[in-house]
């Protein structure tokens, strides 16, 4: 059971949440002039690395708002979470 | 072959003490180069050098295991081998791989136990029926063994079903797999690992691969790098489930799957109890009793990405929860076991097979919570992939290439399973 | 027949309270606060149970959690529980227990046989054969054969409940370093909560902690997540799982003594050391009559010293070491010791009877019914493991201690291999103020310990048994050895090693050491297997007792006008939502009630719930341009007080929901979702609008704030109008998609005139708690009308006839737009969800699965859903039905379905199929009325 901090409520259990998969994929546009390539890169090739992955989570049962996390993917550590429009934190390993 | 496993074999070996039994393969030290490496000792791997061997003649071949040969996924899964597949390519693919489970214990002269007790998919309302029916009868035109149960069939097949007046889920049919069964798991690696060394396959176990070699020209692959050195080969095929997308990194692409946790959980040993594979979509969980007695249990993925093989409470208690609601009496029963074992989903749920953007680099990739079904087939399509630099017919619609071109193969979308 | 209970002692039972229970059909006597294990061994009883393989007879080998062989079946009926250890299980009165194994009985087992055939039942001999001719001849056999206790066949009639606690240190384990730990955290300031498995701790609880005793932890998850098992066993609760975290966890779980190797170690009398002293000491029973003791150090002395303090005749100590330091005191008391010396052997048929034992004295036989052995303490590292936290061998001890914690977790006292009580009680509050000081956990100190006892020169391995619970011997390790089974993981599933219910609680470590020395390995070069949850096997419902079983699985979710339905005579079916199917009079069929009310509302009036509709409304300035972001039908054009049917899609253009948008002002929508897809969308468009597009609008969901009631059928106006509600008097002022708000008798309502069933139809919406009183209000007004209530049986009539879709039911996980007749792919301009998809040549590549209307050529006949369209290649399948129905208006069959290229093959007759019946149906538009919509806009 993991306990993640909202960066809006505070730390909670796992089972108030929801994942959403990989943070800071930009959404190509405009739809015309993305290549096959990007949009497949967008829609399915993300970095599913074996350490630190950066992920969506919502606060489903809570404040329903979505955040992100650094989450060390073998130790299930979370390291930072922050709001959505905030860069990757810098210097967590 | 060589010591050859029989009755008469027992005998004789019980009679000097059973102090001269062969190995079951050797533990060679690694040459410098093989003709072909296949990354991943577990149950693909392993069944891929034994068909490399067995139906192309290519014995000089290594395959490479970080630990011990089955320690992944093929030694953690639910044992569940079925072809309830809806789309044509994975039907034709699955069933394959049933019909090879049937004869595989004569073919490796290793008794794997393929128990084809059937499975029943419980149907939960009307509408769950309609789908079932959809599903059947595309199965059924794809030759898989597929049929609708009524209510009666079902509890005649399981008379431990809920039967209780307040289920919240009461049960009105189902669909039936007679074929579907279960393996014993570890029986299948010693199988085929035992095999490919007969044919002259060396196994390396405790040989980590941590990098690719390419040729700086063409990019092509020349070998890898190995915790027991480097090691050449000109064809690399990489059967890692859960870590695909780590080796992909360290050849330079990316792969579009994700790694999870898929969750099991095994009960204490009882007698004979439970006579089919169990199962319902709407509970989210499935169970199947082993010829040791335990009831093994499976449910749904966790729901992020994980690369720990370790359970957890959530998802455990929503599976087992949910088998209470299935069959009520299991309630007391104690649990023994949970564990987790690594899968790598595909966004539509289908494997991901054939050739890599690597020349020489082949992938044997993406089989989410499916894989050990698949074993015997995806080894003989996969070998005849890195033999003939072609894939094989069986697994064209699986191809790298299909994200790019949007032709996927959604067989969760398609047995109404929400992304 | 030879324990026995003692005259005196036994400080955990009462005498006073005399027990009766039964044994395998034998009615016994014990004592309150015996266990199951003390009051059998008290009544002389010393076969307990019988091997699983060779059927060889087996007693009670420990105490708590250290027992392997005792397992029995309590209880009966709805209650049984199977394979639970006796030592474990308190003693009741009235207690049922039996043993699970031997025939005819647990004495006399004919079974033993196997043992006889021993060699051919060699490890992993079932891999070799039964290969021919198949399989599924012989595993019948095998299956009855495996396997311990039956199954309880009834519902339980127990209750389970579960339980959060948050401490700031959680110590488990209520020895002296647990005792010491928590004593030291509180004094610290922690709030500390310790929990322990007996019914008691073993001294004073430390003012200001809390425990929880008869609480055993099981799983030792991320984030210091603990569960833990408390027995309750009152009245009806029968188990509480308690779901505990805290910031520190202190683990003090102690250790496991280990048996010894020698041949026969399987024979019941055969019993650990330190069980023969808690039995006398705690039970006032003795387990033997004269006994010996086999040691590699010195805590077995004190047990044989007990022993003869109790009146037993202590016949010898065997000791591996050469000088034990305690060697002279106990001749002293006359007991004989053998230094440097070790049993080889167990003498007896069904007991004990005598040890052989070796040594510089020479190889001896020693009468003897019970052989006390210790071959040193495994430190319990299950719950270390679990959190992540690594092992390593510690050669002194001769088993593996906690080396490197993953999370902050601290061990203490015997668990971290300390064996002094002092430095356990000092390890326990050091463990504490370390981690008080923020320390990072640190490495036990090594201590001295017993070197594993060496092999049995025995001639005979294959009855040197290395796991009991699933007869394991050495014979079996060293064939697996041999045969190139070398991981530790290898061995033990070759031979199921380590496999059973006690899951090697006893055997790990001699069996780790018994490999080594089989292959000149050292022990830390094999490793340990990993420890998996549960510590100790636990109830499935205990361990799911969150989560309700029954009606409340998943509760139920009722319309708020749901009594009104049940006053109509609603049939409910589960669509999420409970939901009136149809309303029969007593005796008509689902059939014909659907029929009947789908010919009423298109040729009259009907009624029907449309609460369970997703209402999600969007206001703000750019909530027009945010809606036509995410969806097809360009929202912001639509006029205020209109509406529009709309579609969302994924990125991938696959249609996710459909529903109509309605304007209720400039920067004001009311999007309308499947009751089916309700919270999807709105987490759906929540996620759109946080992380993509952070437009000025707001979002809420106001679905089950508003109650909806659709009228339908020409005289829906006349009902609408007759009921209270002020509509425009022409058609045209209010016309079909328009919104508008009113009041009814003070009540604000929104009314939408849209339709699913091709009619005039307008659903109103009211406050939820004003829902009955709505449905009463138009229902009155339609007495006049003759309106009846239809389900949606009806409605899937009256929409399958006008061709509306079911998305999800007549569309698939490839469905987009265009295959249901929206346009060209990808033609709207301006960017929007999925529309690089639509752009894509998979879009509109020939053969896309297509809406069509189906028509079968048995008029009377309906399709069954489900059922494939044949024919043609590479697939035997060009499609499927989707909806089915006889319609009443039309007096026949129709069906919609996805039919590949289906929108260029009408007109077509094509074959179908369904479980092995064949029939033939036309390809149509699928709409099947009214195809020009005259009878919305009446």
């Amino acid at each position: 059971m993991l306990r993640i901090d909202c960066p809006w409520c505070g730390p909670r259990d796992e089972d108030e949440f929801v994942n959403g998969g990989d943070a800071h994929i930009d959404r190509p546009e405009p739809p015309e002039q993305v290549s096959p390539e990007d949009w497949a890169a967008y829609l399915f090739f993300h970095t599913n690395p074996k350490g630190v992955l950066a992920e969506r989570w919502v606060h489903s049962f809570g404040c329903r708002r979505w955040f992100h996390a650094l989450r060390d993917t073998v130790s299930h550590r979370i390291l930072a979470t922050y709001r959505p429009d905030a860069p990757r934190p810098d210097g967590v390993a | 072959m060589k010591g050859r496993y029989s009755a008469l074999a027992i005998a004789r070996h019980a009679l000097t003490g059973n102090r001269h039994w062969p190995e079951a393969w050797r533990s060679p030290e690694p040459r410098a180069a093989y003709d072909v490496v296949i990354v991943g000792g577990g149950g693909h791997g392993l069944a891929t050098a034994y068909y490399l061997a067995k139906q192309h003649g290519i014995t000089n071949v290594a395959v490479l295991e970080a630990g011990w040969i089955g320690g992944g996924n093929t030694g953690r899964n639910t044992t569940i081998v079925r072809s309830d597949y809806y789309y044509p390519e994975s039907a034709a693919f699955f069933d394959h791989s049933v019909s090879l489970y049937e004869g595989l214990s004569r073919e490796l002269n290793f008794n794997i136990m393929f128990s084809q007790r059937g499975q029943l998919v419980v149907a939960h309302s009307r509408h769950e029926l309609d789908f079932q029916r959809r599903l059947v009868n595309a199965m059924a035109l794809n030759g898989v063994d597929m049929r609708m149960l009524s209510r009666e069939e079902c509890y005649a097949r399981c008379p431990i079903l809920n039967t209780r007046p307040d289920a919240r889920y009461p049960i009105l049919g189902g669909m039936w797999q007679g074929r579907a069964g279960t393996v014993r798991h570890d029986a299948v690696v010693w199988g085929y690992a035992r095999a490919a060394d007969r044919l002259g396959v060396d196994i390396i176990q405790q040989c980590a691969v941590t990098g690719i070699r390419r040729d700086p020209v063409s990019g092509a692959v020349t070998g890898v790098e190995t915790t027991r050195g480097l090691i050449g080969a000109g064809r690399v095929g990489v059967a890692v489930a859960g870590h695909s997308s780590v080796l992909a990194d360290m050849a330079g692409f990316r792969l579009p799957l994700r790694s999870y946790a898929l969750q099991a959980f095994v009960s204490e040993p009882l007698k004979p109890v439970l006579h089919t594979i169990a199962s319902s979509n709407v509970l989210g969980v499935y169970v199947s009793q082993s010829d040791k007695g335990g009831l093994v249990i499976g449910g749904n993925a966790d729901a992020y990405a994980s690369y720990a093989q370790r359970g957890n409470l959530p998802t455990m208690e929503a599976a087992l929860a949910s088998l209470i609601e299935l069959i009520p009496s299991f309630s007391r029963v104690r649990l023994l076991r949970q564990w987790a074992g690594i899968v790598d989903y595909a966004y539509d749920s289908s494997p991901v097979l054939g050739k890599s953007p690597v020349p020489g680099l082949f992938l044997n990739s993406g089989w989410g919570g499916g894989g050990f079904k698949a074993i015997p087939a995806s080894g003989e399509t996969f070998a005849h992939t890195v033999a003939t630099g072609d894939p094989h017919p069986l697994i064209r619609a699986f191809s790298l290439d299909r994200f790019r071109d949007l032709a996927l193969v959604d067989e969760a979308a398609a047995a109404g399973i929400a992304h | 027949m030879s324990g026995f209970r003692l005259p005196r002692g036994g400080d955990g039972i009462d005498r006073s309270q005399p027990l009766t229970f039964r044994y395998n059909g034998r009615t016994l006597q014990g004592f309150a606060g015996d266990t199951l294990a003390s009051a059998l061994l008290a009544n002389g009883v010393s076969i307990v149970g019988r091997g699983f393989k060779y059927h060889r007879p087996r007693g009670v080998i420990g105490t708590g959690f250290a027992e392997t062989n005792a397992l029995v079946q309590l209880g009966e009926g709805a209650a049984l529980t199977p394979n639970m250890p006796a030592t474990l299980v308190p003693l009741r009165e009235g207690l049922v227990a039996s043993s699970p194994t031997g025939w005819p009985s647990t004495r006399f087992d004919l079974g033993r046989l196997n043992d006889r055939l021993a060699a051919l039942l060699s490890a992993g001999f079932y891999y070799k054969t039964f290969i021919w001719p198949n399989w599924h001849w012989f595993e019948p056999f095998i299956r009855r054969a495996a396997g311990f206790g039956t199954a309880p066949a009834l519902p339980d009639p127990d209750r389970y409940e579960a339980r959060e606690r948050h401490a700031d240190v959680l110590v488990i384990g209520g020895g002296p370093a647990g005792l010491a730990a928590a004593e030291a955290a509180h004094a610290a300031g922690a709030k500390v909560l310790l929990v322990e498995a007996d019914t008691r701790l073993s001294g004073p609880l430390p003012p200001g902690v809390e425990a929880l005793t008869r609480t055993t932890a099981l799983g030792y998850y991320d984030a210091n997540f603990v569960t833990a098992v408390e027995e309750i066993d009152t009245g009806a609760l029968r188990q509480r799982l308690w779901k505990l975290r805290a910031a520190q966890v202190v683990i003090a779980t102690g250790a496991f003594e280990r048996p010894m190797l020698f041949a026969n170690n399987d024979l019941p009398g055969v019993m650990l050391a330190s069980a023969v002293q808690t039995y006398i000491a705690r039970y006032g029973v003795a387990p033997g009559k004269a006994v010996l003791f086999a040691t590699a150090e010195d805590a077995a002395y004190a047990a044989a010293f007990a022993a003869q303090e109790a009146g037993l005749a202590v016949r010898a100590i065997v000791d591996l070491r050469p000088a034990p330091p305690l060697a002279e005191q106990a001749r002293a008391r006359g007991i004989p010791v053998h230094a440097g010396s070790h049993v080889c052997a167990a003498r007896g048929w069904s007991r004990v009877r005598g040890a052989v034992i070796d040594g510089p004295d020479g190889a001896q036989r020693i009468g003897c019914d019970l052989i006390a052995v210790s071959g040193g303490w495994s430190p319990a590292v299950q719950l270390f493991s679990q959190s992540g936290g690594r092992t390593r061998h510690d050669p002194a001890l001769g088993g593996f201690v906690p080396d490197k914690a993953a999370q902050p977790t601290h061990v203490c006292g015997l668990a971290a291999g300390l064996r002094d009580l002092d430095e356990a009680v000092a390890s326990g509050r050091a463990r504490w103020l370390a981690a008080a000081r923020g320390d990072a956990p640190t490495a036990p100190l090594p201590l001295a310990g017993p070197p594993a006892p060496p092999l049995p020169p025995g001639d005979n391995p294959k009855r040197v048994f290395v796991d009991l619970q699933t007869d394991v011997t050495l014979a079996d390790l060293e064939q697996a050895t041999r045969e190139n089974y070398r991981s530790v993981e290898h061995v033990k599933r070759y031979t199921v090693w380590g496999m059973g219910v006690d899951q090697g609680r006893l055997s790990s470590t001699n069996g780790v050491a018994a490999l080594a020395q089989l292959r000149g390995d050292d022990p830390a070069a094999l490793g340990t297997t990993k420890y998996r949850p549960p510590f100790a096997p636990v109830a499935i419902a205990a361990l799911a007792a969150d989560r309700p079983n029954g009606a409340l699985f998943r509760p139920w979710q009722l319309l708020p006008a749901h009594d009104w339905h049940v006053a109509q005579g609603a049939v409910f079916e589960d669509f999420g939502h409970l939901r009136p199917s149809h309303y029969p009079p007593a005796g008509e069929s689902m059939g014909a009630a659907a029929r009947r009310e789908a010919l009423a509302v298109r040729g009259n009036v009907g009624i029907m719930d449309s609460s369970s509709f997703g209402k999600i409304e969007l206001k703000g300035p750019e909530a027009g341009r945010f809606l036509d972001l995410i969806s097809l039908g360009r929202p912001s054009t639509i006029p205020v007080g209109r509406a529009r049917y709309n579609l969302l899609c994924d990125e991938l253009g696959v249609l996710l929901d459909d529903g109509v948008i309605a304007r209720l002002a400039d920067d004001h929508f009311l999007l309308n979702a499947s009751s089916g897809h309700a919270a999807r969308v709105r987490g759906w468009i929540e996620d759109w609008h946080q992380c993509q597009w952070p437009l000025d609008l707001v979002t809420r969901d106001v679905t089950e704030e508003w109650a909806v009631l659709t009228v339908a059928g020409p005289k829906a106006r006349d009902v609408v109008r007759a009921a209270g509600c002020a509509l425009p008097p022409a058609s045209a002022d209010f016309p079909h998609l328009s919104v508008a708000e009113a009041t009814l008798d003070g009540h604000r309502v929104r009314i939408q005139r849209v339709s699913f069933t091709g009619e005039l139809s307008y659903e109103i919406a009211i406050a939820a708690p004003q829902a009955g009183m709505l449905a009463d209000r138009l229902w009155e007004a339609g007495q006049a009308f003759g309106m009846v209530p239809f389900g949606l049986e009806a409605l899937d009539i009256l929409r399958i006839e006008k061709g509306f879709i079911h998305v999800g039911t007549d569309t698939d996980g490839a469905t987009i737009p265009a295959d249901i007749g929206w346009g060209k792919p990808g033609q709207r301009e301006g960017d929007y969800l999925g529309k690089r998809s639509l752009l894509h040549p998979s879009a509109s590549k020939t053969g896309r699965r297509q809406l069509v209307g189906l028509e079968p050529l048995e008029r009377q006949e309906p399709l069954p859903v489900g059922a494939h369209v044949v024919g043609g290649s590479p697939h035997p399948s060009q499609g499927f039905v989707t909806s089915s129905c006889f319609s009443p208006t039309l007096d026949r069959a129709i069906a919609l379905g996805l039919l590949a290229d289906g929108r260029q093959r009408h007109g077509e007759m094509v074959d179908i199929w369904s479980e092995g019946r064949a029939f033939r149906a036309r390809v149509v538009a699928p709409r099947f009325l009214d195809p020009e919509g005259a009878r919305l806009h009446v």
